[in-house]
């Protein structure tokens, strides 16, 4: 609280008398709330109440065929954490999520840095390196499974010209995953690219000015201005970036359906299968807590991880 | 069904529809039909119709002759409002089915797989069908192979029509095997039976192809590795806490679809629609798929043909499944909208010839399956013997189409394909998998 009427103050933006700021505030705070409450509500029903009626059916058997529900206590709990089926998935994701983070990141953060510096080609790359990013994923995942297709696709017809053994990509356990990992982060990375370009912009300009006089070259000016400018970015699209790749799904169901041989079956594909294919909801439920559990503790500390190098 | 319309029951308000520019057009009609002649006699237009709603789940070249067939049913039929929704194949359409009867507004008939008939457990979110009732509209027992009827029961009720018979065969390419000297003087493919016949056959087919000898989907290869199992009698039974696997046998049938791929004589990866491809192009001389394959090798200009599954260990079973009509569970049963759905499977049931011509599935109803006019259909009634034939999976909420079972075992057998395996640890994952299974509590 006294941070909030202290921060004013110190930016010292006050037209009104810091002296006011204390008196109106308890008024406002209750207009506010109007302006909030439409989606207060929707919150609080599409994803609070059932959070809370999630979180109770991991305790029951409950169908999602209906049926009589009873009381299990512990039973999903202990099911979910002794799944083999659950450490395989979780692994998946966990591969999928070391291989994608660095390249969407770095991929982005190169594009930027492309973009920012070619400036008469710069509609021209902002409109290639964003346009995947709004294609829906079935567009992109029926593409990508042509080029990779084996005997008909775009991949191993140009290999094949250039004389190399082509590979099976996404139907062979050894590639299946960086096959999606690339395919993902042509579609994906048009997102961090355009944050990262949005910040780059933001710089002021006269820093460079000042650095050139001073005789930096192209590359200093990278090193030593742009990047470091851009770690509060960096920090954002990171964090962002780890937890859409954890939840990664629908690529993989519609690429792969989690094959060869579950190879590339994700965290979320598992609960899905358990959930809608074999109707468990009470089971699926439990593993979904769990994953939240994992999601909130590895962005945490990664937030910390963070904050701390940046202080 | 007629009869219904005609004597509209009083004690059933007109049905509900969804509020449209339609709907609203037909109740101002209703109302000045009503007024004008003073009183609520029968009108096809007036919203007295019978509401009849239908789910299914064909979205391939089936559907769209399911399409057609419903238009001329609905043609036939001005006194029913007839709706029919298309879902995508697999779970998502099962889940919407079981969740509609779970909350008792189910469709008011749906077509699924007779083998996941226990998945939609009968009696709760189905409801059963009365055999005197489907009497009265013209079918019975007499009409359908037996091996096929007694799919449509659980615990002694009737709870499925089925429409037709699908299963695994074998096409071949005529060129290519008249080239090979596969074929007899009338253009049939020879018989292949054995192992050993079969395999060398497949060997002087890739030599002429350069290519491949059988195409088949080792995406999906869990219905090829249960005809080659039921082929050797091989039981598969879950009880509550085992099961029961002949492990000589699968291992026999895994070790087959292994040596296939690691000969060279099937590729290592083919999905359902390379493996047509891979036919068509004449890069393999003969190919095991899904009968509904036919309407994908007719839009090419491969001359084909089709017969049984190949005979390897000693007969011609396959492995198939049966679409059949059911009635998701409702609260209220109305039995004005029961009887129009039997009325419709009864109709379905007659048409299906046309059926059976657009998606080369076996009619069902025995009076289509024996008539001239399938005898004339080419070549779907080479393999009509081929019903008889037909293996189903074993009874288990997690057994059948798009269900839990073959997606899991899909894995350990894709992976002989591709040869990440030997049979024996393919074995292996499958028995895992199935423990996995029965030990998981059953949600129906």
């Amino acid at each position: 609280m006294s941070e909030r009427t202290h921060t004013p103050r110190a930016k010292g933006a006050g037209a009104a008398g810091s002296g006011l700021v204390d008196v109106r505030r308890k008024p406002a705070t209750w207009t506010g709330l109007w302006y909030v409450l439409p989606f207060l509500a929707f919150y609080l029903l599409f994803l609070v109440w059932p959070s809370i009626v999630g979180l109770g059916y991991t305790f029951t058997d409950r169908s999602l065929a209906g049926g009589d529900v009873s009381f299990i206590g512990f039973d999903n709990w202990n099911e979910t954490l002794t799944d083999p089926g659950l450490y395989e998935s979780l692994w998946n994701t966990l591969v999928f999520t070391v291989l994608s983070v660095p390249v969407m990141v770095l991929l982005a953060l190169g594009l930027a840095l492309l973009t920012d510096h070619a400036r008469r080609l710069g509609w021209f790359l902002r409109l290639s390196f964003f346009a995947p990013f709004v294609l829906p994923v079935a567009v992109m995942a029926l593409m990508w499974e042509w080029m990779y297709n084996p005997s008909l696709g775009l991949f191993n017809g140009i290999l094949g010209q250039l004389g190399f053994e082509g590979s099976e990509w996404l139907f062979s356990e050894n590639t299946a995953m960086v096959s999606v990992v690339i395919a993902t982060a042509w579609w994906q990375v048009g997102f961090n690219y355009l944050l990262y370009l949005a910040a780059m912009q933001s710089i002021p300009k006269d820093v460079y000015e000042a650095a050139a006089i001073d005789g930096a070259g192209v590359w200093q000016r990278i090193g030593r201005i742009t990047l470091p400018l851009l770690a509060r970015t960096t920090v954002l699209i990171t964090v962002l970036q780890l937890i859409g790749s954890l939840r990664v799904f629908e690529q993989i169901y519609l690429m792969t359906g989690g094959g060869p041989n579950f190879a590339t079956r994700t965290v979320i594909q598992y609960i899905y299968d358990s959930g809608f294919v074999g109707l468990r909801i009470g089971f699926a439920s439990s593993m979904a807590y769990v994953f939240m559990v994992l999601i909130i503790i590895a962005s945490v500390a990664q937030f910390r991880l963070f904050s701390r190098k940046e202080a | 069904m007629r009869d219904a319309s005609h004597h509209p029951s009083p004690s059933h308000p007109p049905p509900a529809h969804g509020v449209g520019r339609r709907t609203l057009f037909t109740a101002a009609l209703t109302t000045a039909a009503v007024t004008a002649a003073g009183c609520g006699a029968y009108d096809p237009l007036a919203g007295e119709r019978t509401r009849l709603r239908q789910w299914n789940l064909f979205g391939g070249g089936d559907g769209l002759r399911m399409l057609q067939m419903h238009e001329e049913y609905q043609a036939e039929h001005p006194d029913i409002d007839f709706r029919a929704t298309t879902f995508e194949w697999g779970a998502p359409f099962y889940t919407k089915v079981a969740m509609g009867a779970a909350g008792g507004r189910g469709a008011d008939i749906a077509t699924v797989h007779v083998s996941r008939l226990e998945s939609l457990a009968p009696g709760r979110l189905l409801d059963p069908i009365d055999p005197a009732a489907l009497a009265e509209a013209g079918i019975d027992e007499t009409m359908f192979l037996p091996n096929i009827w007694e799919e449509c029961f659980f615990e002694g009720q009737l709870y499925a029509i089925p429409l037709d018979t699908h299963l695994l065969v074998q096409f071949y390419n005529l060129d290519v095997c008249r080239e090979v000297g596969l074929l007899d003087s009338n253009d049939r493919l020879v018989p292949l039976d054995g192992r050993e016949t079969y395999v060398d056959a497949l060997r002087e087919i890739k030599a002429a192809t350069g290519g491949f000898g059988l195409s088949l989907d080792t995406w999906g290869p869990w219905s090829n590795f249960w005809a080659l199992y039921r082929q050797q009698d091989g039981e598969l039974v879950f009880g509550e806490d085992d099961f029961e696997l002949d492990e000589d046998k699968a291992l026999a049938a895994m070790d087959f679809l292994y040596r296939l791929s690691e000969e060279g004589l099937s590729p290592r990866v083919s999905q359902g629609a390379d493996t047509s491809a891979n036919l068509a192009n004449g890069q393999s001389g003969l190919m095991i798929h899904g009968n509904w394959e036919m309407t994908t090798l007719d839009a090419t200009d491969v001359s084909f043909s089709v017969t049984q599954f190949p005979n390897i260990f000693g007969n011609h079973r396959t492995r198939g499944d049966s679409h059949c009509y059911v009635f998701p569970h409702q609260r209220d049963r109305d039995p004005e909208r029961t009887r129009a759905a039997l009325d419709y499977a009864a109709w379905m049931l007659r048409h299906s010839l046309s059926w059976s011509e657009g998606a080369g599935h076996i009619p069902a109803y025995l009076p289509v399956a024996e008539s001239e006019e399938y005898d004339r259909l080419h070549p779907q009634s080479e393999y009509r013997e081929a019903a008889e034939n037909v293996q189903f999976e074993p009874d288990a909420w997690f057994s059948g189409s798009a269900g839990r079972l073959q997606d899991d075992a899909t894995g350990p057998i894709t992976a002989l394909h591709q040869g990440t395996q030997t049979p024996e640890e393919a074995l292996e994952q499958l028995k895992r998998t199935f423990r996995t299974m029965i030990n998981a509590p059953a949600p129906v």
